[in-house]
């Protein structure tokens, strides 16, 4: 039987206030364990919870860059369980009115289609801390610095249909967040983390089978590990007769497998009604038409500008455009080119990603910056090197810092554009291998690129190829 | 000075006149707690040696021409309320050896204002009850009669302010916790509107029906004290913005032309003979005083207790969550594992009221229930709500009765939870409504003190203040002070 899958994610992403969503506490990441926690984070006797402004700001932000519907009235509920590093006893979440309704996001798949994954909902809550056993044998700490982080909880449609749909989507998502500068993205602090409903049908099928939920998974590449090891086993389970039961799995990145955390029988009866101890939250047209304008150009956008304006193909654009700062770099170098915006994406995408990811490092950390990328890639437009040479040239700023013009003149790289010089070296080449010119002039027309390389070797790869093939031709021809 | 002065108004005159400092007046009201504690158990705990300082630094402020009117004043607090480096129980064992290191912000606006704190008043456990049995600090008696119930959850206010033993207390009320013990002890209670004094610091019950208010001799002194305890506070999203007026400034009003409300409904068959006439003198008064008297009815107002208990018990289930022997408060011997810290904390923690209502709270919101009790019970809280508002389109105020009956016995009704909650019929459609309400003593039944109830529009308080004022002045019942203590 042919088997289709289908997965909804619901992200959390932290927000990027400063203090965090019912309290006055810091919410800077690593701190000594429980030094960013007040009595308001505590849950102490008689402390109450205060909403963070900022926190709604970004919500909004956020569901207006995926053409959500704003929410004029929204409402936050508690989320009552047990644990110790959920000091209230209850989460504050939103539950039935949430700040963000249904929106859209588009992403690109494989073979280059788009598609299109609704939005149910976005809410805003608080995070829970965390418990630690680590260096604690036979104890548990608790470290609630963590407790109250703003987060929103972006729950998408079960459109998803495989873990590389799911991880697009995920991308899309990380990509608009950072765009939007309401979470800084970093999957390792746990800043950006996802638990995936995952459940598969008969191909055809119009019913939705039996899914499980994996909670928290913080990586890209463990998002798609689980979820095809998920969509394996449910499988599996299916075609030997077994059902497949709704339960909440644990994705264990050492075995590579999932396993199962509680089952529905166990889930926890929430309880969740309306906070008293919170209004309403009322929002103002004028409010969120104030957020609209102040939105920045958003992915899409710029990447359907980057195809109008520059040329680019949607591949290269999508490239460009997944942060922020790589577009702001790409169009940075583009404009003190002032020319060959194709060019100057290639190297942005080639040589500089390739240099980026083997010394691990970020756009913004990169050791060459956009003005010394365009300075060399003006040498290249102008001539004064070849696109071989530049590689080098490159490289030698990557490893030393310095403009490519300093390294040009150093090296002595400069182009040889003097047709006589070029003339001169062919004569010689041409000397030195009568056997090779007879055979080429006999018909061997395979021996152009020997005599080429040889132009080259002597010029020490300066000689301008286009000129060099010109006049190679004309000499050879005699 | 041996006999304390009768009310705050007084002492602060007193004080002002400076005929005597407040290290005197603080002194001897700590000999009367100290000697009637015995009797009626009214404080959890005494902070004699704080006060003193307190009372020194009165009369240092004074001394420098930096005195207000409450300056060196002596009064109590509910131990519902957090007291900075002071133990604040909330009548639990759960928190029997909480110390707050914080104050909640009607204690510190208080003593912004120059109160010093004698103590910490006893109440019910977690302010759940109607007639302070259910504190872990034991029953707080009746001044009045020491086999009676002092009523509750503010009973230790009720009873410490008709003994003298505190010229005045902060008290809260989430279903008639002022108003019920202020009419049991015969003195004068305050609950002001929904929003008016910050939640902040007072230990939660039910946090949309929670109010903190006063208990004291008279209106005047309540008057006096309310505004430093109002306003809106940063830290209380509930809390309202609204300006505080002097409640003191509109004390003498006349009354003529003011239109009360006898609410049907309050005159139902489960009231006390007896305390419906003295209701019915008191109206007499009123009209006297030259207000208009007409019947006014709201229909859905005896679905409030029904509507009461399950809205409260289900917040209160939520609230109380925090008490989970994990960071602060009572935790069980060598727990086995996270669940049995959980259960025998709490088990061990709380009694057997508390554990009642966050049962019931838990069920009400349960999967599959919360539909048929919880949402339901606040539409009908809407309907109250509407009753009210559509009364005081035909009335200034509201006048009935406070409780059924008088103070009853103790251990009466322990056994029997339903004729417990009947006590706050009265009572606790103004907790729904977020509505302001008082309670003032009108005379006795049987040597028992009854108590008038006043229902007022939101933010009110100071019409209230005023129609409460002008019948204690044509009235001593409020000055009536019970002959053990008198």
């Amino acid at each position: 039987m042919e088997w289709e899958t289908v997965i909804g994610l619901e992200i959390h992403a932290q927000l990027a206030t400063r203090s965090k969503i019912f309290s006055g506490s810091a919410t800077a990441y690593g701190a000594e364990p429980n030094t960013q926690a007040n009595l308001v984070d505590l849950g102490y006797p008689g402390v109450l919870p205060v909403l963070n402004a900022e926190a709604v700001r970004m919500a909004v932000r956020f569901g207006l860059a995926i053409g959500a519907q704003i929410a004029p009235h929204s409402v936050f509920a508690r989320k009552n369980y047990f644990y110790p590093d959920l000091p209230k006893g209850y989460q504050i979440s939103q539950y039935e009115l949430p700040i963000v309704a249904k929106g859209v996001l588009d992403i690109v798949l494989d073979d280059g289609t788009r598609k299109r994954v609704g939005i149910t909902r976005a809410h805003l809550e608080e995070d829970a801390g965390k418990s630690l056993h680590e260096g604690l044998p036979g104890l548990t700490g608790i470290d609630l610095n963590r407790a109250g982080t703003p987060l929103i909880e972006i729950v998408s449609e079960p459109d998803l249909r495989s873990a590389k749909e799911a991880v697009a989507y995920m991308k899309k998502v990380h990509t608009l967040v950072r765009y939007l500068e309401i979470c800084d993205g970093n999957m390792q602090e746990g800043s950006f983390r996802c638990d995936a409903n995952v459940s598969v049908r008969p191909k055809g099928s119009e019913k939705f089978g039996t899914r499980a939920e994996i909670k928290n998974l913080n990586s890209f590449r463990f998002v798609e590990k689980a979820i095809n090891y998920e969509i394996e086993r449910q499988i599996e389970l299916i075609e030997s007769g077994g059902k497949v039961v709704q339960e909440t799995r644990l994705y264990d990145p050492d075995k590579g497998e999932t396993r199962s955390m509680r089952s529905k029988e166990e889930a926890n009866d929430y309880r969740y009604f309306p906070d008293p101890d919170l209004l309403p939250v009322v929002l103002e047209e004028s409010f969120i038409a104030s957020i609209k304008a102040a939105l920045p150009e958003l992915p899409d956008e710029k990447a359907a500008r980057f195809v109008r304006d520059y040329g680019l193909s949607e591949y290269d654009a999508g490239v460009l455009t997944a942060s922020r700062e790589l577009g702001a770099f790409y169009e940075d170098v583009v404009q003190r080119v002032g020319r060959d915006p194709k060019l100057c994406a290639n190297w942005v995408m080639g040589d500089l990603a390739a240099f980026l990811n083997k010394d691990n490092l970020e756009i913004t950390e990169s050791k060459v910056d956009s003005a010394a990328l365009s300075g060399l890639v003006t040498r290249i437009v102008d001539a004064t090197i070849s696109g071989k040479i530049a590689k080098d040239v490159f490289e030698a700023m990557w490893a030393e810092g310095g403009s490519a013009d300093e390294i040009i003149e150093k090296e002595g790289l400069r182009q040889i554009t003097d047709t006589g010089a070029i003339e001169q070296a062919i004569e010689e080449v041409m000397a030195k291998n009568p056997g090779q010119l007879a055979d080429y002039r006999s018909g061997k027309d395979k021996l152009f690129g020997f005599f080429v390389g040889q132009v080259m070797k002597a010029t020490g790869g300066k000689a301008n190829p286009a000129q060099l093939n010109e006049l190679l031709k004309k000499k050879l021809a005699g | 000075m041996s006999a304390p002065a009768p009310t705050v108004a007084a002492l602060s005159a007193g004080l002002a006149k400076r005929e005597f400092s407040s290290v005197e007046l603080t002194r001897a009201y700590l000999e009367r707690m100290a000697s009637a504690q015995p009797l009626l158990n009214a404080f959890i705990t005494q902070t004699a040696e704080s006060a003193l300082a307190a009372a020194a630094a009165a009369d240092a402020a004074r001394a420098a021409g930096r005195a207000g009117a409450l300056t060196g004043v002596p009064i109590a607090h509910k131990d519902i309320f957090c007291t900075e480096g002071v133990r604040t129980t909330c009548g639990s064992k759960m928190l029997a050896d909480f110390v707050s290191p914080y104050d909640a912000t009607v204690v510190s606006g208080l003593r912004a204002a120059g109160t010093v704190m004698l103590g910490k008043l006893n109440m019910d456990e977690f302010a759940m009850g109607s007639s302070n049995e259910t504190s872990f600090f034991g029953p707080v008696r009746n001044p009045w009669s020491t086999d009676m119930v002092p009523g509750g959850s503010s009973g230790g206010s009720a009873a410490a302010v008709a003994a003298r033993i505190a010229p005045a207390a902060t008290a809260t009320d989430t279903g008639g916790s002022i108003r019920q013990p202020a009419a049991l002890c015969g003195v004068t209670g305050i609950k002001p509107t929904y929003g008016r004094c910050s939640r902040y610091g007072m230990i939660a019950f039910a946090s949309s029906l929670d109010q903190a208010g006063l208990i004291t001799v008279s209106a005047e002194d309540a008057a006096l004290l309310l505004g430093p305890m109002s306003g809106f506070d940063p830290r209380d999203s509930t809390s309202v913005e609204s300006a505080v007026p002097d409640y003191t400034r509109t004390l003498g009003d006349s009354l003529q032309g003011l239109t009360i409300g006898l609410v049907t409904e309050f005159f139902d068959k489960g009231l006390d003979a007896a305390c419906e006439q003295r209701i019915r003198d008191a109206i007499e008064v009123y009209e006297k005083l030259g207000a208009k008297v007409r019947e006014v009815s709201c229909p859905n107002l005896p679905l409030s207790v029904p509507t009461y208990y399950v809205v409260a018990p289900a917040e209160c289930s939520s609230n109380l969550a925090r008490f989970d022997g994990v960071r602060f408060g009572h935790r069980c011997d060598s727990p086995k594992n996270l669940t049995d810290l959980y259960c025998r904390s709490r088990g061990e923690g709380f009694g057997a009221e508390v554990k009642r209502r966050i049962m019931t709270g838990t069920y009400v919101l349960s999967a599959g229930y919360y539909d048929a009790y919880y949402l339901r019970a606040q539409r009908v809280r809407q309907l109250i709500s509407a009753d009210f508002a559509k009364a005081f389109t035909e009335c200034d105020l509201l006048l009935g009765p406070t409780s059924p009956t008088p103070a009853f016995r103790i251990g009466a009704k322990c056994d029997d939870p339903i004729t417990m909650y009947l006590n706050d019929i009265y009572t606790i459609g103004a907790n729904l409504a977020g509505l302001p309400g008082m309670s003032i003593p009108c005379g006795f039944v049987e040597g028992l003190p009854v108590g008038l109830q006043i229902i007022g529009p939101h933010f009110s308080e100071a019409r209230m203040l005023n129609a409460a004022h002008r019948y204690q002045q044509e009235t001593d019942w409020h000055l009536r002070v019970p002959a053990a203590f008198a």
